[in-house]
């Protein structure tokens, strides 16, 4: 990621012009224009290179009645959607950052590089201010990197997972589900129809997936806004069966 | 491997140089999720550069993985410099609410309820 020279704080680019000051209107739903994007991650990356042009005009700030957040992970393979379903549903434009994975965890995962010691996992994020005392934030992550540190650390306190799959390639999805299983994180299953995506009976795709009969599977479109929050609403619906069944 | 005196200057060492390696342990680590706001308090002239964005980033409140992606910083180093200023005095935090067990039904409805409200 482009680290720049940290010199002295930098002023924000008076110069800048290019739309910076229509962000603080903070109307919210826009800033979710492009995001038919289906190379998520690769739009991630992009996204981190710009970070480094701070400017104040650009940060949008959480409401200070907010009170405390909570986070859900949005996992799934690379290219699934999930910056696009993020981007859809977040009221900030979806940030980029890299989360720094571990010499042991490097070890396991990387055998192609085994000298480099640490190396980093995308994390696309958005956030949802709800009843204006909460703020959800929607961490998006790949999963398929197993032991992963960095991943336990983000699924510690979240509420739950919403794991996009893919119909054309449901085997891409199998180490996302199968590490929420691990780590004992409740999710919901949410099947991205992209415009060529194979139709399954939902009996096929959860035999394929092999998912609890409890687990919800809905099928979304991460570009649609109502979709997304639907998909979402499955989730937290879920969560809340699955405490009221406990007690 | 920096050999002795040799001097390294560039800026993608030296978010980790200041954590003095203490990025990446992440038994305490800040959770991502946490707010984290400007406590307004006066800057000692001899604060660290990385020190003084976090703070002049943070004016408003926003979490820590904001914080991170806005300065372009690995969230790792981030989160050690912030707990340091958090220490100092110079930024107050707000933990994450957390489901304890994950069953704190208050705070799901409230999730769902939010969540509904923008269909």
């Amino acid at each position: 990621m482009g680290l720049k020279a940290s010199s002295e704080i930098s002023m924000p680019d008076t110069g800048r012009t290019d739309g910076a000051s229509g962000v603080d209107d903070a109307s919210g739903v826009d800033g979710t224009d492009g995001v038919d994007d289906d190379m998520d991650d690769t739009h991630g990356m992009n996204g981190t290179d710009s970070a480094d042009d701070l400017d104040d005009t650009t940060v949008m700030y959480v409401q200070p009645s907010v009170a405390g957040a909570a986070k859900i992970l949005v996992v799934g393979p690379m290219g699934v959607g999930k910056t696009t379903l993020i981007g859809t549903v977040s009221e900030i434009k979806p940030l980029s950052t890299e989360a720094t994975m571990s010499r042991a965890g490097a070890r396991l995962d990387m055998p192609v590089r085994p000298t480099k010691s640490t190396t980093t996992v995308a994390l696309d994020f958005g956030r949802i201010t709800l009843g204006g005392e909460l703020v959800l934030y929607l961490f998006g992550t790949p999963g398929q990197q197993r032991f992963l540190p960095a991943w336990k650390d983000l699924a510690r306190g979240a509420l739950g997972a919403l794991a996009l799959v893919d119909t054309r390639d449901l085997e891409a999805s199998f180490d996302a589900i199968g590490h929420l299983e691990d780590l004992d994180v409740p999710f919901s299953v949410a099947v991205n129809s992209f415009p060529d995506s194979v139709l399954h009976s939902e009996d096929d795709l959860r035999s394929a997936l092999d998912l609890l009969p409890h687990t919800p599977l809905v099928i979304c479109d991460a570009r649609e806004h109502k979709s997304s929050v639907k998909a979402l609403i499955s989730l937290v619906s879920h969560l809340i069966e699955t405490v009221s069944e406990a007690t | 491997m920096i050999e002795p005196g040799e001097e390294r200057t560039t800026a993608a060492v030296r978010p980790y140089v200041i954590t003095r390696g203490r990025a990446g342990s992440s038994r305490d680590a800040l959770p991502l999720e946490t707010l984290v706001k400007s406590s307004g308090s006066a800057l000692s002239p001899a604060l660290q550069p990385e020190y003084r964005r976090i703070v002049r980033c943070c004016q408003g409140l926003l979490s820590v993985a904001e914080v991170a992606a806005h300065l372009g910083q690995p969230p790792a180093v981030v989160q050690v410099l912030l707990a340091d200023l958090i220490d100092w005095g110079h930024i107050v935090a707000r933990p994450p609410i957390r489901v304890a067990k994950r069953a704190d039904m208050d705070l799901l409805r409230k999730v769902l309820d939010g969540l509904e409200s923008k269909l």
